[in-house]
Parts: structure tokens; sequence; C-alpha cells
């Protein structure tokens, strides 16, 4: 199998003509890359795929850019594998004397209709071969669907906003600041700007900024002993019904829907202060969103607790984790919104352990598109059901 | 004709003489380090020399390099490479395969991926944090974020797997640390954790799973052991977790036997001359019965409880070092005999090489301990001025030491060609 590989690398290598594509080139590149493109989840296909990575990375420089084109398309294990084989041809060629192809890399990475990551790839490879790409691309790059490019950019607002002197007029520094706020995605570079601007007199509210939601109506304790109340069906997962009261954790108790609203920088939703740091318990808090449109957003969600969550009555995910650390969109949940009301739900236990870990009973919620810009609720207009 | 009266006991008796010379010859061109803590995870140092016992970053540095992301897995040394893995990027979801000439430290060959899965670690580790395992010809990177890569010793890719594309909530909010092993062509992932704990037994050589189990539902970072040689064609593997111990069948994950009691889920079990070494309860000894059958309890000392690192046996005598001091007891009674306080906390295992034990601690100090019948000296305490969380690996006198920045590789002869 192996001198299989080999020879059909070779074969490759023998057709490819230098300084260009050619048509036999470019069959070459198709059927390896449809092969790879085939490979399932499961390992099915390898011993086909690995024959195809072989050929594959024996290409020429000039097949770089077809290979990184293949990338707009591909799932994430075709695109592993395909990667994996530019980073091969790349490593090679760029100690060649013919180089890397650097106009057709550089078109790739400007051209925004291109996955992000194949363009970043390109722009990886670009910057090597040519150390003026950087400074001559990431400029324009604030606004870049590309989570990479946009925080390369804002860096660099950042490093400029940084050696303004400081008795220049603080205009200067709060526009740079403002457009790098604009831009970021980041939450280490949005808490840096906003520290930044705190410092020139302008409060950010990054509760608002990030998109966290804030008004909940919250309703608990029910029963979460031995674990069991995250398999449970409590009355509000058949049904929303904000002045119904039922039987909690304690059967002599009646519980009802409350309204929280956080106060937290982040959005924080605490619910140990409302239910007396109980353990062993189950919370469920709802909320509304209202979207302007049909439209794919996110739920971002952080929690360190046992947690599920509906979206108009369908479970996106759950996970039965406790106390193993948190932090901002520990988990994205892909979310279609239907235009007007939509209805989130939230599930989420505590535990019984008692170490000083172990207190935490909260949750943090955002909705924000696939880059992570906030998407925000649309103010009530008429009736809740729409 | 002569070689008709050939008989089957002259082939076996020529047989058995090459393979002498074959092991000498391998013997003589260098020894590798495959998985985490080498041969079977024993952190006992392979190779014809011995690792220098005083020993200065001046003196002995034969090469550093600086890497391109952070990790916590350690290198491993196969043939004339070292390999090692990386994570890098604000959400440490580029996943870096890198390969480096064991001579001179030059980079062979690189391979970059990016995560499949989540790639949320505690912030003292990183998605690069599981040592990969080489069975000498292929090497098999996992990274915490579930995706599991196999590469030839030229960086050609044979099969990659992104697990939690099918294991959504097979993940560590903490980030997985467990490292592969691979035996008779099965490469066995052990995915404990709090949500969908399973352990998978992948084709080695294409990927493909052969079989999954379910696992107690509670993370768990220890590496499996096997009890037996990999190669066997009934290779069992045990497998370390928080309410038990368990022997399976490598080539089908069929349980063979399964001890209930409570073990530690960091450091990891250690085999050596039939005494099975478990963190539980500070340390439990069981003597194995072959490998089919349930092993029996020969001591129990809740004085010799491994803190992170994992206990290391050498001639009779077990290592471990509890809240950074570093006791020796004998592996027949698990009596304590001597002990000796290192300086700092770690979370590298130490590994044994001629008759020095090598421990490095988080904030970079490698002391040596110079192993004595009656006492433990430290001898060495040499800075590299770098964290330091992985295991080294330590082969034919030198010592390769993976920082969060940087690897390097210590030895005897520095400047030997």
């Amino acid at each position: 199998m192996r001198c299989l590989k080999i020879l059909s690398g070779c074969c490759a290598i023998l057709v490819a003509m230098p300084g260009g594509a050619s048509a036999a080139d470019a069959a070459d590149v198709a059927a390896p890359l449809r092969t790879l493109r085939a490979v399932g989840n499961d390992g099915s296909n390898s011993e086909a795929a690995a024959a195809a990575w072989d050929a594959l990375s024996q290409q020429p420089a000039s097949q770089l850019p077809v290979m990184l084109r293949a990338l707009d398309d591909a799932g994430p294990i075709a695109a592993n594998w395909i990667r994996g084989a530019i980073d091969a041809v790349a490593a090679r060629e760029i100690e060649q004397p013919g180089g890397l192809p650097i106009a057709e890399l550089e078109a790739i990475v400007v051209d925004r209709t291109h996955q992000p990551r194949a363009r970043r790839i390109a722009f990886e490879w670009l910057t090597r071969a040519d150390t003026t790409a950087a400074d001559r691309l990431v400029p324009n790059m604030l606004d870049d669907p590309g989570l990479e490019f946009r925080r390369d950019a804002v860096a660099r607002i950042l490093s400029s906003a940084e050696k303004i002197p400081a008795d220049n007029p603080r205009d200067q520094r709060l526009a740079l600041y403002r457009q790098a706020l604009n831009g970021a995605r980041d939450e280490d570079q949005i808490k840096t700007i906003a520290e930044r601007l705190a410092g020139l007199g302008q409060t950010v509210d990054l509760a608002q900024h990030f998109g966290f939601l804030r008004d909940w109506q919250v309703i608990g304790p029910f029963d979460n002993a031995d674990r069991q109340g995250f398999a449970a069906v409590f009355p509000p997962e058949e049904k929303i019904d904000l002045k119904a009261t039922y039987a909690g954790k304690d059967p002599n108790r009646m519980v009802q829907w409350t309204e929280l609203r956080s106060r937290e920088e982040y959005g924080k939703v605490d619910l140990n202060p409302l239910y007396d740091n109980a353990k062993q318990a189950v919370a469920y808090a709802w909320t509304e969103f209202r979207s302007s449109s049909a439209q794919d957003l996110e739920l971002r969600l952080s929690c360190k607790n046992a947690w599920k969550v509906w979206l108009n009555g369908e479970l996106l995910f759950e996970r039965e984790e406790y106390h193993r650390g948190t932090q901002f969109d520990q988990y994205q949940l892909k979310a279609h919104m239907r235009p007007g009301s939509n209805e989130i739900l939230v599930k989420v236990c505590q535990n019984e352990e008692t170490q000083p870990w172990t207190v935490e009973w909260q949750f943090q919620l955002r909705v924000c598109d696939a880059l992570g810009t906030a998407v925000y609720s649309q103010p009530v207009t008429g009736d809740r059901n729409e | 004709m002569r070689y008709h009266h050939f008989s089957v006991k002259n082939w076996a008796v020529a047989g058995w003489q090459l393979g002498w010379v074959l092991a000498l010859l391998l013997a003589t061109t260098g020894a590798d380090w495959q998985r985490f803590r080498g041969p079977n995870g024993s952190g006992i140092g392979s190779g014809a020399m011995d690792a220098p016992g005083k020993w200065t970053v001046a003196d002995n540095l034969a090469w550093k390099v600086r890497l391109p992301g952070r990790g916590v897995s350690s290198p491993l040394i196969v043939k004339d490479y070292v390999v090692l893995t990386a994570s890098s990027g604000y959400r440490q979801d580029q996943l870096h395969v890198l390969c480096f000439d064991r001579r001179t430290g030059k980079l062979a060959w690189e391979r970059q991926f990016w995560a499949t899965g989540r790639t949320m670690t505690y912030p003292t580790i990183t998605t690069a944090t599981p040592t990969g395992v080489s069975d000498g010809e292929n090497l098999y990177l996992w990274f915490s974020s579930n995706d599991v890569f196999c590469l030839d010793l030229q960086g050609n890719v044979q099969w990659l797997r992104g697990l939690m594309l099918e294991y959504p909530n097979a993940s560590n909010s903490l980030g997985l640390a467990t490292s592969a092993v691979v035996a008779n062509g099965t490469l066995v992932l052990q995915v404990e954790n709090d949500s969908q704990s399973i352990a998978l037994g992948l084709d080695a050589k294409r990927g493909s799973t052969l079989w999954k189990i379910d696992r107690p539902q509670k993370a768990n970072w220890t590496t499996p052991l096997m009890l037996s040689d990999a190669n066997d064609r009934d290779a069992v593997v045990m497998l370390q977790s928080s309410s038990e111990i368990a022997a399976l069948e490598v080539a089908t994950g069929k349980s063979l036997w399964r001890i209930e009691r409570e073990c530690s889920t960091i450091p990891s079990s250690v085999l050596a001359d039939g005494l099975l070494l478990v963190p539980s309860n500070g340390l439990v000894a069981m003597r194995t019965q072959g490998t089919t059958r349930q092993p029996e309890v020969v001591w129990e000392n809740n004085k010799l409880k491994p803190s992170t690192a994992s206990p290391v046996v050498w001639q009779d005598r077990v290592y471990v070092i509890s809240s950074g001091v570093l006791k020796c007891a004998s592996c027949q009674t698990g009596e304590v005999i001597w002990q000796v306080r290192l300086k700092g906390d770690f979370s590298a295992s130490p590994v044994i090489g001629g008759s020095y034990l090598y421990a490095f601690n988080d904030e970079g100090v490698g002391q040596v301990v110079q192993l004595g019948t009656d006492k433990g000296e430290l001898i060495t305490e040499e800075n590299l001025e770098e964290i330091i969380l992985a295991t080294p690996a330590l082969v034919d006198g030198e010592i390769y030491v993976r920082s969060d920045n940087s690897l390097w590789k210590i030895s005897a002869s520095p400047n030997a060609p």
C-alpha cells in the first residue's frame, strides 16, 4: 500500500509543470481532494485518505491556492487532512528557488468570500515568505470575518494607542480605543479596552456590550438528591406557566416563579442568594428573546454546574459536570431563532459537594452571532406570542 | 541434503541467537521513549548510558529550542527523532505536532491542525497535555480537544479523528490529561470525565473504532497500564479510575476482571516484577496472577500517598513524591525506608536512570537525588527558570525536558556528534 502511495505521489510530481497549474495538475489535485472530503468522522476510508494525502502533499507550490480554496466547503475532519497537506507542500516549497505563489496567496487572504481558516493559513505562509505582508494587510482587518485577523488588527490599534504620549489630547486615544472596541470580539481585548476607556472617563457596559441576557424568571429549588434531578423532569420542562406554583425540594413548601434582574458586570445569574445556598437542588431560569427575523445565532453559556438549555421547547444541549471550572463563552450552542418571541429555558443543577470551590450555583448566557457580536432582543411591540 | 536435517530445534536456537544479535544491535543504536513515562509507564530510563547525576545548564545543555505553543505533554524519543505536541492561539485551538532531530534539535517537520473539540482547560495546562505514543513506526498524538492524529515518522498523515464530533460530551472543563497506550495494533484511549465517560479502542492502522465501553462517570487523568507485553496477541490493559481498577482485553475491550476500590484520579499506577502499585488509599501493592485473574493485595500504606506525580519503582524500592517529600519504601512491605525533602511542588513525575532520580518542580528546578540503600541525597539543583509541568524523557544518558515554552536536551556528553 505504501509503495502505491509513493508511486501515486511520484506521478503527481512528474506531471506537475513549473510555473503554474496545468490541467493535469488540476486533475491530480481534484481527485485526492474529493477523497479527503469524503472521509467520515468515524475514521472510515482512512487508507484511501492517506494515499490522497500523500498525493496532495507532493504537489508543487502552484497548487497551494487550489488546496486552500478546497477548505471553503470542507468539514472539520477533511479540513484537517487538507491543512496537513498544505503545510507539507508549503514547508517544502518555501525553501525552493521558486518559493511560494505570493500573489495568489495574498489574493486568497484579502478575498473575504473564502473561509477565514483558509485565508489564515494563506496569511501565515504569506507572511513567512513576505515579511512586509502583515503591515500591508492587517490594518484593514478590523472588521474581518476571521477572529484571528480581527485580533491582530485590534492589537495593532491598542499598540498605537499606548504609544500616544499622555499629554496629547485624550480624544486621540479615545478614538482609537473606540475603534478597537468596535472591532474586538475576544474577551481579553475587550476587557483591556474597557479598562483604558474607563481611565479616560468613558464607561463600557460590558454586559450590554456582550449581549448577556439579564432579565429572567427563575423558579426552584427542586430536588437533586443523589444527582437525580439532572435527569428528572420537573414541571417547568413540561410547560412554562409563570403563575403556577409547584411542590419543590421541600414537599411542604411550594415554589413559584420570581423575577431576577442581574446587575453583575457579565450578567451573572446567581441562584445562591435567592435559594439560600441550597445544595442538591435544581432551579430553572426562563426568558424571552425577541428576534427581528428568522436567523441562525448562538447562545453562549458559562456554567460550572450541570445544565440543560432549551430554545422554544427544543433541547439544545445538556451537560452533567459539576464544578470543573467555567470561563467566558464556555459553551457555544447553535440556535435558530424564529421571528418574534423565542423562549429560552435554562436548568441549573447544584450537587452535594461542600468544598469551597463547589459553592457557586450560577450561569451567564448571551446571544450573539457566530463571530461573537452581540445580538439584542427587540423591544416588545405586540402580543407575546406573535 | 544437509538442510533437510536442520531440525525445528536448530531453527529455534538460530532464531534465539538472531534475536540476541538484533537486541544487541538495538541496544547499541539507541533506545526509545515511546510513551508517557517511557517503557510501560515505568519512568525508568532506557539505553546503555547513564544520564549525569550532577549537571548544569552551562555544562550539560546539548540544545534548547523555543516551542511555537504551550503544552504539558512529554517528549517522545523514537529512533532519531524527538516528537512533541503543543497548542497555540488565543483559544489554544491550534494543534502542533513537532518533530526534531534528536542530535541537533533542528526541526525536522511540523504539522498543524485545528481542534475540532472543546479546548477549555485549567489555566496551567493546555490542549496539548496528553502525551503521544508510538509503536516505533507511527506516532499517535492525542489532544485534550479529543482530536487524535496518526502520523508516520516523516510526518505523513495516516489517519485522524475528532472524537467530540461523535461524543460531544466526552470532555472535561479542566482538560483531559490522560495519555494513550498502543498495544498489538490497538490504540487505547481512556476518556473518563463527569459526563460522557468512555474508553475506546481504535484500529492503530486505520483509526476506526474497534470497541467502545462506558466508564465511571467521574473525571480522571490517569494513564492506562499494560499488564502484558504490548505485542502479545492477548494483550491486557489496566484502567485505573475513581471507583475501580479494571483489566480489559486490548483487542476487544472485554472486561477480564474488576476491583472496586477508590483510586486516585491523577497519579497513575506502575507495574514492576509482577507487583502492581496503585495510588489508592495512599499506595496499595498487589501481586499479579497472570493477566486474567485479579491481583491480590500485598500491603497498603496511607503514608505513601503520591500527590500529582506518579510513583516509580527501581530495584525493589518504590518512590513517591508526597507533598514535596520524596519517600522511598520497600516493595515487599511498603515500609518507608528513608525520605528526603525536595523543593517546590511537582506536577511532572520523576524518572530514574542509573542510581539517580530526576525530579523537576513546577518552577523549573531540576533536582537529582542519589538513591542510596539507607538514604537519599539531593546532589543537584539546577533552575531552568521556566515552568515545567511535563514529565521528562530519559534515554541513553540524555534527559529531554519540556518546559512551557521550550524543549531542552541535557546530556552527559552534550557535544557528542
